[in-house]
């Protein structure tokens, strides 16, 4: 048996490394990547606190957003598709028109 | 025909203004003018018809429930049909039928004809809804109504800023004698615990003390001085002579100036209970009485002189009244109706004659000219001055000889009374030959002619009513005594002098006032204009003075209307300015700084905003396991 505290180091692992991605990548499609990442590091907390406490709540918790994400993807990458047919890039530092 | 059928007098005017209002444009001259007639004149045969049982006798108030509207407070669509709102019915849509008939003439040629009738319609159906109610909350609503009529049509020609200046000064200066009568319905409510007359009137002895009884009196006298144009509230009345002249022959003559008199008759019941406030009502009629009749005698407009003869007139109902002589008041009500509406029609139809003249010193020498207008309105000149037999002389005596026979220091009334009968005489005859006698002072170009047959026929109805209506109650047989009684049921009613003898007495001094005032003026104004010019001049600087209306007007403006302007741009531009509008503009002011210093964190940068996200992420989950929010 993995001790749950491995399974929770590397939820958090993968998801420094998601939020790192966001920050510091251009490429909208790698950013949505790591936005995915970092989903599934979620999912992997809930999965593993639900085996932890013995709870089904936190897989149902993860179908959940298994289908949302499902959905967010479509609609992101349709956005995306969009967007680089009219601008030719997909680098969002120039996508900055709706600045204050 | 039962009485329940007598919503219809006021749904068949209703129903024209209705009509006319949504159709008029359709309907043209002078069709709709026809139209609005029969309406008026449908109601009348309704009304006379429903009057028949009182006549025959036998027959006392009946009230007629239409639906309910508000039970809580005895507010509901209910009428109450006596021998009181009878006469009154018969008045407003007799003599309404005859002006609205009148003014299918009058009114030949503007562009607005059908608007007018809808108008007067309106006015029909509000008076009558006045006259009818069955509670104080219904003769609120047609009170209110009739203001309303009445400043549609005193601004009938609105485009003149004067006809709109009056119909604004009529409107507001009635609110103020509203407000005391709305004051008025509510003492009666909180007394009564409703405001249906079947719950009021019966009671009245039981439930009033005199200190409540004379407050409800005093502030429904501040209502009846405003409608009815009593001191103080009397300066509406001449500008709303701006309307019209049908208009100022009906409303502002013969039916809703008199609404006062009708209210006092109607809450007699309360008023018997409070002496001072019924003798207050004496003194302000007489008072104006004698006050109005001095300005009448100065006026050179055609019109002003009968605006101020109306007010003069309605201080001799007030007076009346407030003596508790009802009957008497209600009578003169009604002869008053019918002299004061051929006066005003028959100067509407000099008017029209000499295109739109209205100064008698530029009149004179028409008799020839208009012989039914010149002698109509000569009828009811000798009707008003009060010489027998003629209607005014037996109303008008019936007031003085009751007043009279009340005594004590209704002796000072009695007199003023007197006097104000030989000034009526006076100005009257003084109008009378300056407009018809005398050699011509038109101006230069204008063709008097007779008015058509539609304007002279109900000169000549109402002239034959002028001169027969007074015999409906006569010493020798009290006809319209014995049918108003009813009405007054349980009410002390001041009698007229008893006896021959003294009634010849009284009879003959009040004529002989009358009847002088009447060969002063006539053989005064017979003369040369040089002539009457120095004997106006004569009386000088009093002459003046009542030719500028005691300059009433400009005490008040300089009263009331400065001060309160004064008031008024003290609040727009010392409150209304700083204040209210700093703090709203101090707000604007401050949201737009908050914004120009937020707005570089809009930087439109998604990897800035997902700093700030993850940041704040951040703090909350610290705040979280640091144990935050419990």
């Amino acid at each position: 048996m993995v001790p749950d505290g491995w399974y929770m180091g590397l939820a958090a692992a993968l998801f420094l490394i998601g939020a790192l991605g966001i920050l510091l990548r251009r490429n909208a499609l790698v950013m949505f990547m790591c936005v995915e990442l970092m989903l599934n590091a979620v999912n992997l907390t809930l999965i593993s606190a639900g085996r932890a406490l013995n709870d089904l709540d936190g897989q149902v918790a993860v179908f959940f957003i298994l289908v949302v994400a499902a959905a967010e993807v479509v609609v992101g990458l349709a956005i995306m598709v969009a967007i680089f047919r009219r601008r030719s890039t997909a680098s969002v530092d120039e996508l900055s028109d709706l600045r204050g | 025909m039962t009485p329940d059928l007598l919503w219809l007098v006021i749904a068949l005017p209703l129903a024209g203004a209705v009509t006319l209002h949504f159709l008029g444009r359709f309907i043209k001259e002078p069709l709709s003018g026809w139209f609005a007639s029969a309406a008026s004149g449908a109601a009348f045969v309704v009304a006379a018809i429903l009057t028949w049982p009182f006549i025959e006798g036998g027959e006392h108030g009946v009230t007629i429930m239409l639906w309910e509207w508000m039970p809580a407070v005895g507010a509901n669509l209910e009428l109450f049909w006596d021998p009181l709102a009878a006469v009154m019915a018969l008045v407003v849509t007799g003599v309404g039928t005859l002006i609205h008939l009148f003014a299918i003439g009058y009114m030949h040629g503007d562009e607005r004809f059908s608007r007018f009738f809808t108008y007067l319609n309106l006015f029909m159906a509000s008076m009558l809804t006045l006259v009818l109610a069955g509670n104080y909350a219904m003769l609120f609503l047609g009170w209110e109504l009739v203001g309303l009529s009445s400043y549609l049509l005193i601004g009938f020609w609105f485009t003149r800023p004067s006809a709109s200046a009056a119909a604004k000064k009529a409107f507001i200066v009635n609110r103020i004698g509203d407000l005391g009568f709305l004051i008025a319905l509510m003492l009666v409510f909180t007394a009564f615990g409703t405001l249906s007359y079947s719950g009021i009137f019966d009671r009245a002895g039981s439930v009033l003390t005199t200190g409540v009884a004379t407050a409800i009196g005093l502030l429904m006298l501040v209502g009846a001085a405003g409608k009815s144009a009593q001191i103080p509230l009397h300066v509406w009345l001449p500008d709303a002579m701006e309307g019209p002249t049908p208009v100022s022959a009906l409303i502002h003559a013969a039916t809703m100036v008199t609404a006062g008199v009708y209210l006092i008759a109607r809450s007699a019941a309360i008023f018997e209970l409070a002496p001072i406030a019924s003798n207050t009502v004496a003194i302000i009629g007489a008072a104006t009485a004698l006050f109005a009749a001095t300005i009448a005698l100065a006026q050179r407009d055609i019109k002003r002189v009968l605006a101020y003869s109306t007010i003069s007139q309605l201080g001799y109902m007030f007076l009346a009244v407030g003596a508790t002589a009802y009957i008497a008041g209600i009578m003169h009500l009604m002869t008053h109706a019918f002299f004061k509406a051929l006066l005003f029609l028959a100067a509407g139809s000099v008017i029209h004659g000499m295109n739109d003249e209205q100064d008698m010193h530029k009149m004179g020498g028409l008799f020839k000219k208009m012989p039914i207008t010149a002698v109509t309105m000569g009828i009811a000149t000798v009707a008003i001055a009060g010489i027998p037999p003629l209607s005014g002389f037996w109303s008008k005596d019936e007031i003085l000889s009751s007043v009279y026979t009340r005594g004590g220091w209704f002796s000072i009334l009695w007199i003023i009374g007197l006097i104000t009968a030989l000034l009526t005489g006076f100005y009257m005859a003084r109008q009378w030959v300056l407009i018809f006698l005398g050699e011509p002072r038109w101006r230069s170009g204008t063709e008097p002619r007779e008015s058509p047959r539609v304007m002279t026929w109900p000169l000549i109805v109402l002239a034959l009513l002028s001169i027969g209506g007074g015999f409906v109650n006569t010493p020798v047989r009290l006809a319209f005594e014995s049918f108003l009684e009813p009405s007054f049921e349980g009410i002390t009613l001041q009698p007229a002098a008893d006896g021959w003898g003294m009634f010849l007495i009284l009879a003959g001094i009040s004529v002989l006032a009358g009847a002088a005032g009447v060969a002063v003026g006539y053989m005064t104004y017979r003369r040369p204009k040089e002539r009457w010019l120095d004997f106006e001049n004569g009386f000088q600087p009093l002459w003046g003075t009542w030719a500028a209306a005691y300059n009433v007007d400009d005490l008040y403006g300089a009263a009331i209307v400065a001060p309160g302007r004064k008031a008024a741009e003290f609040a727009a531009f010392g409150i209304d300015l700083p204040v209210i509008d700093g703090a709203v503009n101090g707000i604007g002011k401050l949201v737009r700084r908050v914004g120009e210093w937020a707005r570089p964190l809009q930087s439109g940068f998604v990897r800035n905003y997902a700093v700030l996200f993850l940041g704040g992420t951040f703090l909350i989950v610290l705040w979280l396991v640091a144990g935050g929010g419990g």
